[in-house]
């Protein structure tokens, strides 16, 4: 057991089926302005008919540990917590958008009010111990929270076996989000 | 508005902005939920919790409503409910963008005519109610109750359906019926001599093979069936989904199988064949406990792969694989019978195949196969007035329509037709927007509705079918109401569930139990309903040992698991003429039908024109979250597409995102343009368009005009001739590019 927490997601591609009810969760959970969203769906398909592919994932801020939205904000509101996840504190955003230049994985906004904005991973609900709102509602439990610091024996079952990768990880982030490949045969 | 020209008697009247709840809704809405301005600090969000059940669409799940003054914040799943299970779907956390919708119904209005124009004004709930109430009983009075109709969607109908039986009216359709769950339910009657339910009755967690026929869950997001479906793959079951078109339930499938659109029933009858000649059936399950083998064998004998193979586009040797996985993970393995199931008119015996090819592999009753699940026992109080028995000629001419059913006993299209031709003079139309449902298409909505006497219609919103009638009742949200309990779910642990009001209602609005009470008040039958809707869900409960405040609490009573599984010889008693599973049925037979399913061939595409395939996406349910903005926030719920194959779009010149019109065999053009989606995702020989869109009312400020109707390019049905149910995919649509 570690006593520093470092949070981030499990994301099993294999049962998501695209609903965006993650989306909506967070959305009312975290009063997004219309127009824009902190979670977002995405269904990719390859190949041609008839043999095709398919993979629905739903993405976020990555909340990686070499974050380079931390590293070029020239203010500081970017910053890692004591979960693990990155934050903004908004009273030190500028709305400058270095941030946004700077994240691989286009996860980041500019809120109506001026500021950056982006997934907290509900970090009001994580100190009350609750998940997140995008996890909590899935219905296909595609989405689980894990703190890879303290890691379960479930959160350990969720990957044994099965092909998982992260995203970009050659950019060095290295991103708080797993996925676990639609490629996984059935039973993997 | 091209429809509204040969309008004589009933001119479609735009209702007033007036008489919306605009800019009133607007200061109720919690800060940054619609507004575009959400500064609200975080985690507020959790207030009261009010466990309900949603409304969004027929599932029924539990909900958790979380108020904070006055307001309701956010939609999750109750974790108390069996089908919600604590997770729901993006509709059912959109309820928000109803309940705070700026377009919603305020105030009710009565037509009237001033200056040689129609017009709706502003009345008070007395005087729409009297005149109700005083033309429903002329009518009736004058016609007998077989001139009064009802057609419905929507749970919190039971006290309409109540106040109509006390004047001996039960001509009373919905149309959900004879488009979506209507042949399953009678298939399985015929078959295995219950009705097939909601959830359906598939052990799905439990299987570890399924077969799917067109039907995509997770793009109709049931949430317990897309729960479970989840788990069985989790837990590694295989999937194999025959559909012209590469579903998101495709994208999951070990299988996927493109098969020609309108040929499933030769598909079905192949696999038949291959599980009997090559000897893969449980013999001993269809020796003991089905009748009519030896005719099913006959009537698929001629059915080889390789001839299938010829109808369907699948190859025979897929259509072998298929089968032979099928019967090696059996019993633990089923065809799944579906929703929105009416494609062709047959599809009464497409799911009869369904159930045969089930019974072949014996899973009735096994874990992962089929399942009969159980409903709560919810004991009725006894009628507290008589009132008229039915007159039971008033039931749907169909045959093998349902006679068990008072909330359904006539077909929907029935009823525009019997409106059409004068017979029926009065329809109250509960939260049904007629031009925009599958009934017959738009046109014949349009004509039924012009020729009533007198007309009503009970919505929350000014769907279309508000501006065709003469007086508009605004019913409050199915969160700012109490309805009856429902107890109409069979599930794995059966419950009765509780609606009730997380807010009060907004503005002149009302629910319907009280409605429904001030009409029976004003034709003097008073004690029709109990005294308040509270005290009659209150004796209710006490008949089955609870009380209104018990249930307040969670929202639901739910009982332990039911034993889903047979045992060893043990008989099965089924309701069926032979007792046994139906795989030929003697009733289809008597009724002058087959008593099992053939393959008939159905009308193909004339040159360029494509079979029009039709879904829903999995953030709306139609006419229920057209309006909705916030779940329309999304650019992927905003409008529909018309997915066509790369090489069609190449032949026809169209390029991914520009804008045609549709125009369909009979010339019907779309009245809005639609957005090209360009895709190997589907066959060549179909299109396929979401339904719910291309709205024409203005005053559905978010809906009007998003991407096209798929009701309008309705101008073909096929009614199925056993009972009654209406197929549209015979109609057939090219691309006609903007000047």
């Amino acid at each position: 057991m570690s006593n520093r927490k470092n949070y981030g997601m499990i994301i099993d591609t294999r049962v998501c089926v695209g609903c965006s009810a993650c989306v909506y969760a967070c959305k009312s959970e975290n009063a997004v302005p219309e127009g824009f969203c902190r979670d977002w769906v995405v269904q990719e398909t390859s190949g041609s008919f008839p043999a095709l592919s398919m993979e629905n994932r739903s993405e976020r801020c990555q909340h990686c540990d070499n974050a380079p939205c931390v590293t070029y904000c020239p203010t500081g509101a970017s910053h890692y917590d004591e979960y693990g996840t990155v934050q903004i504190n908004r009273s030190r955003c500028t709305g400058c958008k270095a941030c946004m230049a700077a994240c691989p994985y286009d996860a980041r906004y500019v809120h109506p009010e001026g500021f950056i904005d982006k997934c907290t991973l509900c970090r009001h609900r994580l100190e009350k111990g609750l998940e997140t709102a995008c996890v909590s509602i899935c219905p296909t439990r595609s989405l689980n929270l894990v703190d890879f610091n303290n890691m379960t024996p479930d959160s350990r079952a969720l990957t044994s076996g099965k092909e998982v990768y992260r995203q970009k990880e050659h950019a060095g982030t290295e991103p708080r989000l797993f996925w676990i490949s639609a490629r996984n045969k059935p039973g993997a | 508005m091209k429809y509204g020209q040969n309008m004589s008697r009933r001119d479609f009247i735009r209702i007033s902005s007036l008489f919306l709840a605009g800019a009133a809704a607007m200061p109720v809405i919690p800060a940054g939920i619609l507004s575009g301005m959400g500064s609200r600090p975080e985690g507020k969000t959790d207030g009261k919790i009010v466990y309900s059940f949603c409304e969004h669409c027929f599932w029924r799940c539990g909900i958790a409503v979380h108020v904070s003054d006055g307001k309701v914040t956010k939609i999750t799943g109750s974790e108390h409910h069996p089908l919600s299970n604590g997770r729901l779907c993006p509709r059912g956390a959109g309820g928000t963008g109803l309940l705070y919708d700026p377009d919603r119904l305020a105030h009710p209005l009565v037509r009237e005519t001033r200056g040689g124009r129609q017009q709706y004004r502003k009345a008070s709930w007395d005087e729409a109610v009297t005149i109700v109430a005083e033309k429903l009983y002329k009518i009736h009075g004058e016609y007998g109750p077989g001139a009064i109709a009802m057609l419905h969607h929507g749970f919190g109908v039971s006290f309409f359906k109540k106040m109509l039986s006390e004047i001996g009216v039960n001509k009373i359709a919905k149309p959900s019926y004879d488009l979506c769950c209507g042949p399953a339910r009678q298939a399985s009657v015929l078959t295995y001599g219950y009705p097939s339910d909601t959830p359906e009755g598939f052990d799905i967690m439990n299987s570890k093979y399924m077969i799917f026929f067109g039907t995509h869950f997770g793009e109709n997001m049931h949430n317990t069936a897309v729960q479970e479906i989840s788990e069985a793959i989790r837990r590694g079951a295989k999937i194999a989904v025959f559909d012209p078109r590469y579903s998101t339930l495709a994208g999951k499938a070990e299988h996927w199988l493109p098969i020609k659109p309108a040929t499933d029933i030769a598909m079905m009858q192949a696999l038949m064949h291959v599980l009997i000649s090559e000897n893969i059936y449980d013999k001993p399950f269809v020796d003991q406990y089905t009748v009519g083998f030896g005719e099913l064998w006959d009537s698929v004998r001629e059915m080889t792969p390789e001839k299938a193979a010829e109808i369907t586009d699948v190859p025979a040797e897929a259509i072998r694989t298929v089968a032979r996985e099928y019967a090696f993970h059996a019993p633990a393995a089923f065809v799944h019978s579906g929703r929105r199931t009416n494609w062709y008119g047959d599809a009464l015996q497409r799911i009869r195949a369904i159930h045969i090819l089930n019974a072949l592999v014996g899973n009735f009753r096994m874990p992962g196969g089929v399942v009969a699940f159980q409903k709560f026992p919810l004991p009725q109080p006894p009628a507290a007035h008589e009132h008229p028995a039915y007159e039971k000629e008033a039931y749907s001419k169909y045959p093998f329509f349902p006679q068990d059913e008072p909330s359904n006993t006539i077909a929907s299209h029935e009823i525009v037709q019997q409106a059409i031709a004068g017979e029926i003079k009065a329809l109250l139309i509960y939260g049904v927007n007629l031009p925009e449902t599958m009934t017959l298409g738009r046109q014949a909505a349009l004509d039924a509705l012009q020729k009533l006497d007198f007309s009503v219609a009970v919505d929350v919103l000014p769907s279309e079918v508000t501006g065709y009638v003469d007086v508009v009742l605004p019913e409050c949200t199915y969160l700012e109401r109490y309805d009856d309990l429902d107890n109409g779910r069979a599930f794995r642990t059966p419950f009765v569930a509780l609606r009730q009001p997380a807010v009060k209602p907004m503005f002149e609005t009302k629910p319907g139990s009280e409605i429904a009470r001030m009409i029976t008040d004003k034709w003097g039958l008073h004690g029709v309903f109990a005294p308040t809707v509270e005290a009659g869900l209150d004796k209710k409960l006490k008949l089955a040992g609870s009380s209104l405040e018990e249930i307040k609490k969670k929202g639901v009573l739910v009982m332990p698991a039911t034993d889903l599984y047979r045992k060893p010889g043990e008989p099965l008693n089924l309701k069926t003429p032979s007792g046994k599973v139906e795989l030929a049925s003697a009733q289809l037979k008597a009724g002058g039908f087959d008593a099992v399913p053939k393959y008939m061939p159905h009308p193909e595409a004339p040159r360029d024109y494509y079979r029009m395939l039709t879904g829903r996406k999995p953030m709306l349910t139609f006419g229920r979250t057209a309006n909705n903005r916030f779940l329309g926030d999304l650019a992927s719920a905003r409008e529909n597409e018309v997915w066509v194959n790369t090489a069609v779009a190449s032949k026809h010149s169209l390029t991914n995102g520009e804008y045609v019109h549709l125009k369909n065999q009979a010339g019907v053009v779309s009245e809005f343009p639609v957005k090209v989606k360009v895709t190997e995702r589907i066959r060549q020989d179909a299109v396929y368009m979401v339904h719910g869109f291309g709205h024409s009312s203005k005053q559905l400020t978010w809906a009007y005009k998003r991407g096209a109707s798929h009701n309008q390019l309705i101008s073909r049905t096929d009614i199925d001739p056993a009972m009654g149910a209406v197929g549209f995919q015979n109609n057939f649509v090219t691309f006609v590019k903007e000047a």
